[in-house]
């Protein structure tokens, strides 16, 4: 496929997956894959971690808007913006936006804001999930990449709006819902990206999580992302002696034993992860996009680009879907 | 202390972490081990991804003590943290009637606060710690807790409902039945004219019911909060800390060492989980060469891999460094990353060699 159709497809991609998968690694990559189509993104965060923004060199993220890259016309790149969004934050300026501006502070300074989040839980979620339907109602544009909570809370997350439409059955809040079940369930403005790595319990969380979100919030899947794949090297089918043989190589004492092990444990992990990956494939019919495991371990801009590029190839080899 | 020793002394066992760290799977670890020492041990698992199960060979774990057999001198239980079960129990128990029960648990605000909720989910956890440790007569019970999205949420669970039930817009709600100035009343019905305007007022009716049925039982429960929050603090009760030594869940880590001393809490143990094996003394940059100039052929191919994993193994020492600083007097395990995964008995075992005996 036309990794361009991919980024036109829907413009708000929700990625979530269990803790430690490297979703918001994902998230970092996906906007940077975005941006080198030529389509601006924009990343919002939920969760007030920090790790985002220093994957493209910059400090914490706000409330507040920044840009993480600029566009570069020769280049053809678009640029990325990140943001945090705040369930209070949002509440306060949705109450505003909509002539409540009194309500609102009251709500907030007498504590009432927590009891109500209590009396009708999901009520946070829905805020955040309303400012995401206002940020991409307000430009179509941009290609909005929304670092959702881990695994369980994603379920509860997302299902806030169905949720919340039993609980609270008239006013702005169930306007509210409605509206975010719209553009949940439209596959045209909103799809879910899920990641996992290429190990046992976290591929069952993944499917389980997929089939979850199908049945329950009705949101259409894209690609599942999986993330930390070691790269092959054949060559380690050889044993090192013979192979330091061959190439008329001398082993230090011990090397070739260290060399043995260190083969012997990515064999194993690698046959692991393939198997792995193909009972994903097995048991969810959705295409897959592979990331290979970086051992540097550190994840700067240069490591986001990598990523980001090695996505933009998965997808133009994805076959028929768009 | 070893973990050994503090699998063998302390009464509970909470670990903490963020999650997808192996919070739950070290759990099992620790409570086979108490099961080992001759304890009648219990571990209990919040994750609804049923991972314990997993570990365990268990296909149903319930909101009950099951019992594992194995190869081990004490006894080994195993339960999944129901919540709205537990919330329910507690409701009947501390019912005057059973009418008044029944109107609580029919109420739809109580059915969200039982259910949907994630502070009722840690409160549950601890109060279920509770009835195993007072009630249930456990030597030990280990907790895997909530992957909580603020560090410690679960140790301001118990809490939490009592500070519910202080809040000024209960009181709002009861002060009619309570005999408050009538200028407070009519307050408090503009106040709650202007919240039913965001959420409509079936949810304030619905409000209204829970405080009313629930009048009575308030002080069973805050009781029943305070002696949770005893043992929370008492010298049986133990914390174990669980990191993966990425840089992002180790900082994730050093802020719940940092949250936790600001709670007058030691950490008595830090495992850290899955650390890339180290295959040889060398530095990556000796294998790294070898392989530049190698590149191409098998062997380079080898010395390739293994300065992958010097290199990992070396970035993930360093990042650990940082936070073993932060939590001082704990002991400090380094559980390998093993080339096959942990998914029986048997795989807890192997895992069990590393982290008791470090």
């Amino acid at each position: 496929m036309d990794p361009a159709t991919f980024f036109a497809a829907s413009r708000v991609v929700i990625v979530a997956g269990k803790g430690g998968v490297g979703k918001t690694t994902v998230t970092a990559a996906l906007a940077r894959a975005a941006a080198r189509q030529g389509r601006r993104a924009l990343i919002v965060e939920v969760e007030g971690k920090s790790g985002l923004a220093n994957m493209f060199g910059a400090d914490d993220l706000g409330y507040d808007e920044i840009t993480l890259a600029d566009a570069d016309e020769a280049a053809g790149t678009a640029d990325i913006r990140a943001r945090t969004l705040t369930s209070d934050e949002a509440m306060l300026e949705y109450l505003e936006s909509h002539g409540m501006s009194r309500v609102a502070k009251r709500l907030v300074s007498s504590g009432a804001i927590d009891t109500l989040a209590t009396a009708a839980p999901g009520i946070k979620d829905i805020l955040v999930l309303g400012k995401v339907k206002a940020l991409e109602r307000a430009d179509e544009g941009t290609f909005i990449v929304l670092d959702a909570p881990a695994a369980g809370h994603a379920i509860t997350f997302l299902r806030a709006a169905r949720g919340l439409l039993d609980a609270v059955r008239v006013g702005p809040i169930h306007n509210q819902a409605v509206e975010v079940m719209e553009l949940l369930t439209d596959a045209e403005r909103c799809q879910v990206v899920l990641v996992t790595l290429p190990e046992e319990t976290p591929v069952n969380e993944l499917v389980e999580t997929a089939f979850n979100l199908e049945d329950q919030v009705g949101v259409a899947l894209g690609p599942v992302v999986v993330n930390g794949l070691y790269p092959a090297r054949p060559g380690l089918d050889q044993d090192p002696a013979t192979a330091a043989a061959q190439a008329g190589v001398t082993l230090r004492e011990g090397e070739a034993e260290a060399l043995a092990a260190a083969a012997d444990f990515r064999r194993h992990r690698v046959q692991l992860q393939t198997e792995q990956v193909a009972r994903l494939a097995d048991q969810l019919p959705l295409p897959q996009l592979r990331l290979p495991f970086l051992f540097g371990a550190e994840l700067g801009p240069a490591e986001v680009d990598l990523l980001a590029a090695t996505l933009v190839d998965q997808l133009a080899a994805l076959e028929g879907v768009a | 202390m070893s973990v050994r020793d503090l699998v063998g002394s302390a009464e509970v066992i909470l670990c903490t972490g963020s999650g997808g760290v192996g919070k739950t799977t070290v759990a099992a670890v620790l409570a086979m081990e108490g099961a080992r020492q001759g304890r009648k041990t219990a571990v209990v698992t919040i994750d609804p991804a049923r991972r314990l199960a997993d570990a365990l060979g268990l296909d149903g774990l319930t909101n009950e003590p099951g019992r594992i057999e194995g190869d081990w001198t004490g006894e080994l239980y195993a339960l999944m943290l129901d919540t709205k079960g537990t919330f329910d129990d507690l409701v009947n128990k501390y019912a005057e009637t059973p009418d008044q029960a029944e109107r609580i648990l029919e109420n739809r605000f109580y059915k969200n606060i039982s259910s949907a909720l994630s502070a009722t989910q840690e409160f549950m956890a601890m109060e279920k710690l509770y009835e195993l440790h007072v009630e249930a007569d456990f030597d030990l019970v280990v907790v895997d807790t909530p992957p909580t999205r603020n560090a410690l949420d679960f140790l301001d669970a118990p809490g939490t409902l009592t500070r519910f039930l202080d809040h000024p817009l209960y009181k709002v709600i009861m002060a009619p039945t309570r005999g408050i100035m009538r200028a407070a009343s009519i307050a408090a019905q503009a106040f709650l004219r202007t919240v039913s305007r965001v959420v409509g007022s079936e949810v304030i009716e619905d409000a209204i019911a829970f405080f009313q049925a629930f009048q009575g039982m308030e002080d069973g429960f805050r009781n029943r909060a305070r002696h949770v929050d005893a043992l929370l603090s008492d010298a049986v009760t133990h914390f174990v800390l669980v990191a993966s030594p990425r840089r992002d869940t180790l900082e994730e880590a050093a802020y719940f060492a940092e949250a936790l001393a600001d709670a007058d809490i030691a950490v008595s143990a830090l495992i850290v989980n899955r650390m890339h094996p180290r295959f040889a003394p060398s530095l990556a940059e000796a294998a790294r060469e070898r392989a530049d100039t190698l590149a191409g052929s098998a062997i380079g191919d080898h010395y390739a891999n293994l300065a992958d994993f010097q290199l990992i193994a070396s970035r993930e020492e360093d990042h650990l460094e940082a936070l073993v600083g932060k939590v001082a007097d704990a002991e400090i395990v380094r559980v390998p990353f093993l080339r096959t995964d942990v998914h029986d008995l048997a795989g807890l075992e192997a895992l069990a060699t590393y982290v008791v005996t470090g």
